[in-house]
């Protein structure tokens, strides 16, 4: 069942979205600085940034507990095994045997866990506040994730990831409506998930309003790099999820080496589209107080209910 | 004479009732009863687990035992159900009499001797109610179960809000014991023989048989804290010394899961589906409730009672669902969510023992309950704040620990179901699934508030600086729960293998072809889910190992330590953290007609402003209190026939001897 080119493919893909993450967040904030008239820093920005971070000496506040100082390794150990997990060049990845898409929810869930555990490790009053408003776009949000992909795998049969992709990426002619509700919900997932506008800002500190840099505002040097990086990797994880769960389309089949080299500058053209649409979606959005938040997340749970129920009655 | 494993785990538990007596040759005697009963209970709760494991794979044995009423003998039967119940039940135990070994101090209420005999009869009492294999003997355990713990909750018997918990947990504890045995009344079919083997030959008429699943839903469904009979587990699991509210919530409500087995897929044998679809909504509705509740708790035992209610939700709906295909012969998927359901019974009894412990020790070493005046403890607590850890990853249900399998295992069911040959309960995949979803995802928000609030930030009471670690008995107690949580994660294909011979039993189908060897998991075929979580582990730690190292080899490792940022504001203190009420806030906020909710702010004249803030059950207003007062109205009434002059008694006797006679007559 494991192969060689199947466990190199998986290599690529994992060293991939370590390597393409931080250039993704660079491209989100070009094409939002280009809509905003601004001029853009430079696309290796976020590379510059995590370098500088990186060569700081920590600060690490005196009631730091260890927790507090493994915290960033274990969020970026997360994400970073769920970019592999998510089918970005090839279908038939090893690990897909590993890890379903259950699997999946629950590795972000647990780098949600140790961030927000982290956030309120030093007992000041912005970490804790920042770690309660991510639990509850948390908790609104991961079962909202988990019925858009439980939406994929009744069509698919499947909760495993590479055959869920299989079957949507050779079905193209087919429209499923219960997949136009589950990536509106998705959509709406992966704003809140990533922190953007409209239900967190990246860009700003004010207090009111900020949820994922009020929790790791303690954090410096290269816990601060790894926490951004995880940042970024996250990010990149939704983008391909929402791609291969959406648009599958031009990604390899079973681990043959011409397919993967083809696949990649489709997945660069597909991942540079979905960024841009991103940038266009927070410049066309405002910011929403943050008692609004429950109302959006909850709207994107029902529709990915849903997409369920569409699902089962129609499409049965 | 040859013993089997009957007679062994019979001796066991008589080795549990004796250590409860010796206890009583020294009442006042903490050193006879921590130092020698309690390590002997674990050992013997441990071999006890021995016994059970290989009793799941041997055929049933069964006994008639020299006790009981002259023609009512007592009958016991080891099978595989009973075998894994009691394999849960010797293996938490053990845990748990080890924490207990350094947990009773002098001075606490009830002496440490009777504590020891009424905590080994509860224990030996559970043995033997695994073991029952009649009604009469069934009731007699079931009654000594709830009495010894009954007097376990109210041990603190000097506070009045202890003796009302006590109170409250044995008028529901006896109102679920009458409903048990109606229900056995309804399944002898008029045969007059109680026996369970009579009671298995025997197929009661299908309204019977749904008047006995009813019963045995409310009568044990009471004990297992299912909404609407939970009420009394919030205020007996506060109240209760902490190895037994771990005790209790680990082991005695997986009993009721057992009686709910027993009764309904054993006794009865036949479950009609609508009967899985009751189970399915109560139980959905209890884990939601239970996950709500827990959110806005600010006591943090009261917050691990309500996460109970939540996840016995779970195990009720995983029932229900075994029930529902069962009930369409779906024999394949029938095991599958039985599976889920035995596999979280074992989960929960481990993460909640052990979460409970931890609370022991943090109750012992500060006297605080209140999450409002704990707050970093990892840093004078490391041992049980690190093995609390554990019970919290595993009890949010995140991978690669134990609570992820059988949640896993329970969403893998669900979405099986619309093969189900009915297109209503099609549509109940998704509510269900959604709902399952909510619950895991608010588990998760529990739990950071839970582990956050008590072992992380600054000590919010100037005396938690002198708290004070777990002592070596107490550690070795969690050391083993929490290594349990993390071998159920690792090796679930293992563990499945051996819930086999139950589904089969059970479910008239047997999962082995969900284990694909021991490192993957993957029910019905493995092209439709697999999960691996030994090769999940390895990944994830070599990624933070290559992550930490690259790190160190290409940058450096200086710290300096400093202040905490304070945004320019130089007085932060311990009191400006979240509170526990702060962090329930957004739930509070959201599911705010749920709640019951008084509040009182201080105006802006307040020389000592206090905000006060009471989150109350709706249910107890609505439900409880009404019957309570109904109740009080029709003993109100009865006293009317009490004249208190003995003439009018001998009347009262007379009349009835009369009335008797016409009827005889």
């Amino acid at each position: 069942m494991i192969n060689l080119a199947g466990i190199a493919a998986q290599f690529t893909e994992l060293m991939l979205a370590i390597l393409l993450a931080p250039l993704l967040t660079g491209w989100v904030n070009q094409c939002r600085a280009w809509l905003q008239n601004r001029s853009a820093p430079s696309l290796l920005q976020p590379y510059r940034n995590l370098n500088k971070l990186f060569q700081k000496e920590v600060v690490l506040a005196h009631g730091a507990s260890p927790l507090f100082r493994i915290a960033p390794y274990l969020i970026f150990g997360s994400l970073a095994l769920a970019a592999a997990i998510v089918p970005t060049l090839d279908i038939d990845l090893p690990l897909n045997a590993a890890a379903d898409a259950i699997a999946l929810v629950g590795l972000l869930a647990l780098a949600r866990l140790f961030v927000s555990l982290a956030g309120m490790d030093i007992g000041t009053a912005f970490g804790s506040l920042g770690a309660r408003r991510e639990m509850m776009v948390g908790f609104l949000a991961e079962p909202a994730l988990l019925m858009v992909l439980f939406t994929a795998s009744l069509i698919s049969g499947s909760t495993s990831l590479s055959t869920i992709v299989h079957t949507l990426a050779h079905k193209e002619f087919v429209i499923y409506p219960s997949m136009a509700f589950a990536g509106v919900a998705f959509t709406m997932v992966s704003l809140a998930e990533n922190a953007r506008i409209p239900v967190d800002n990246p860009a700003t500190h004010l207090e009111l309003t900020m949820i994922h840099e009020a929790m790791v505002l303690e954090y410096s040097g290269r816990h601060l790099a790894m926490i951004e990086w995880s940042a970024s990797l996250k990010l990149f994880v939704y983008s391909c999820m929402g791609l291969a769960l959406f648009f599958p389309f031009g990604i390899a089949e079973s681990g043959d080496w011409l397919g993967i080299i083809l696949a990649l500058p489709a997945l660069l053209v597909k991942l540079a589209a979905g960024g841009a649409a991103l940038a266009l979606i927070e410049m066309l959005s405002a910011k929403m107080r943050i008692f609004r938040t429950p109302e959006f997340l909850g709207s994107a749970f029902l529709f990915a209910v849903l997409a369920m129920l569409v699902h089962v009655l129609l499409e049965t | 004479m040859h013993l089997d494993s009957l007679d062994a785990t019979l001796g066991l538990a008589l080795v549990w009732v004796c250590l409860g007596l010796t206890g009583l040759l020294a009442p006042a005697s903490i050193r006879l009863v921590s130092r020698v009963l309690f390590p002997i209970g674990a050992l013997t709760g441990l071999a006890l687990a021995a016994v059970a494991l290989p009793a799941i794979f041997e055929p049933a044995l069964t006994r008639v035992l020299p006790l009981g009423l002259p023609d009512l003998p007592f009958h016991a039967r080891l099978d595989a159900l009973s075998g894994f119940f009691l394999l849960l039940l010797g293996a938490v135990s053990a845990g748990v009499s080890l924490f207990a070994c350094g947990y009773f101090r002098k001075g606490e209420g009830t002496p440490p001797g009777l504590q020891g005999l009424y905590y080994h009869l509860f224990l030996a009492s559970m043995a033997l109610l695994l073991l029952a294999d009649d009604a009469y003997f069934f009731m007699v355990c079931w009654e000594s179960m709830a009495l010894s713990s009954y007097f376990l909750v109210t041990s603190d018997h000097r506070h009045a809000e202890i003796r009302r918990a006590g109170y409250l947990y044995l008028l529901m504890a006896h109102l679920g014991a009458i409903a048990i045995l109606l229900c056995f009344g309804a399944l002898q079919s008029g045969s007059g023989d109680y026996s369970f083997q009579a009671m298995r030959l025997v197929a009661p008429s299908s309204g019977w048989a749904t008047v006995a699943f009813l019963l045995a839903l409310v009568g044990f469904g009471g004990k297992a804290g299912i909404l609407p009979l939970h009420a009394w587990l919030p205020e007996a699991h506060p109240a209760a010394p902490s190895p037994v509210s771990a005790l209790m919530s680990g082991v005695m409500l997986k009993t009721a899961i057992y009686g709910m087995l027993r009764v309904t897929l054993d006794l009865i044998g036949f479950p009609l589906w609508w009967w899985g679809v009751i189970a399915l909504a109560v139980g959905l509705l209890s884990a939601l409730f239970g996950a709500i509740y827990a959110a806005v708790q600010t006591d943090m035992k009261r917050l691990l009672a309500y996460s109970s209610i939540e996840n016995i939700g779970l195990i009720v709906a995983g029932f229900g669902l075994t029930l529902l295909f069962r009930g369409f012969a779906m024999n394949a998927l029938a095991a599958l969510a039985l599976t889920a359901t035995l596999y979280h019974c074992l989960n929960h009894a481990f993460f909640k023992s052990l979460l409970f412990l931890a609370t022991g020790s943090v109750l012992h070493s500060t006297s605080e309950r209140s999450l409002g005046r704990l707050g970093g403890l990892i840093h004078r607590m490391p041992w049980v704040a690190w093995t609390a850890l554990i019970g919290t990853v595993a009890i949010a249900g995140l991978p690669p620990l134990n609570g992820f399998v059988s949640e896993w295992l329970l969403l893998q069911a669900f979405l099986f179901s619309p093969s189900l040959p009915h297109s209503y309960l099609n549509m109940l995949v998704p509510i269900a699934a959604a709902a399952i979803a909510l619950t895991a995802a608010m588990s998760g928000y529990v739990m950071v508030k839970f582990y956050g609030v008590v072992f992380l930030g600054q000590p919010r009471e100037p005396k938690l600086a002198e708290a004070h670690d777990a002592g070596s008995w107490e550690r070795l107690g969690l050391l083993w729960l929490a290594a349990a949580c993390v071998v159920l994660g690792l090796v679930p294909a293992t563990v499945i293998g051996m819930l086999d011979p139950i589904t089969r039993a059970l479910a008239g189908s047997g999962i082995a072809s969900l284990a694909q060897g021991w490192l993957f998991l993957a029910p019905i075929e493995p092209h439709r889910a697999s999960y691996s979580p030994i090769l999940f582990f390895v990944l994830t730690a070599l990624l933070v190992a290559l992550a930490w190292l690259a790190v160190r080899a290409f940058y450096h490792g200086r710290v300096r330590r400093s202040r905490p940022w304070g945004c320019g504001f130089p007085a932060l203190n311990a009191r400006m953290q979240d509170t526990a009420e702060g962090f329930g806030q957004p739930v509070r906020h959201v599911f705010e007609p749920f709640f019951r909710i008084e509040q009182s702010s201080p105006t802006p004249l307040d020389a000592r402003p206090r905000y006060r803030e009471v989150v109350d059950d709706r249910l107890w207003h609505w439900l409880y209190l009404p019957l309570a007062r109904g109740v009080e109205k029709l003993t109100g009434l009865i006293t009317v026939l009490q004249r208190g002059r003995i003439s009018v008694y001998l009347m009262y006797s007379f009349a009835t001897l009369l009335l008797l006679l016409f009827f005889v007559r």
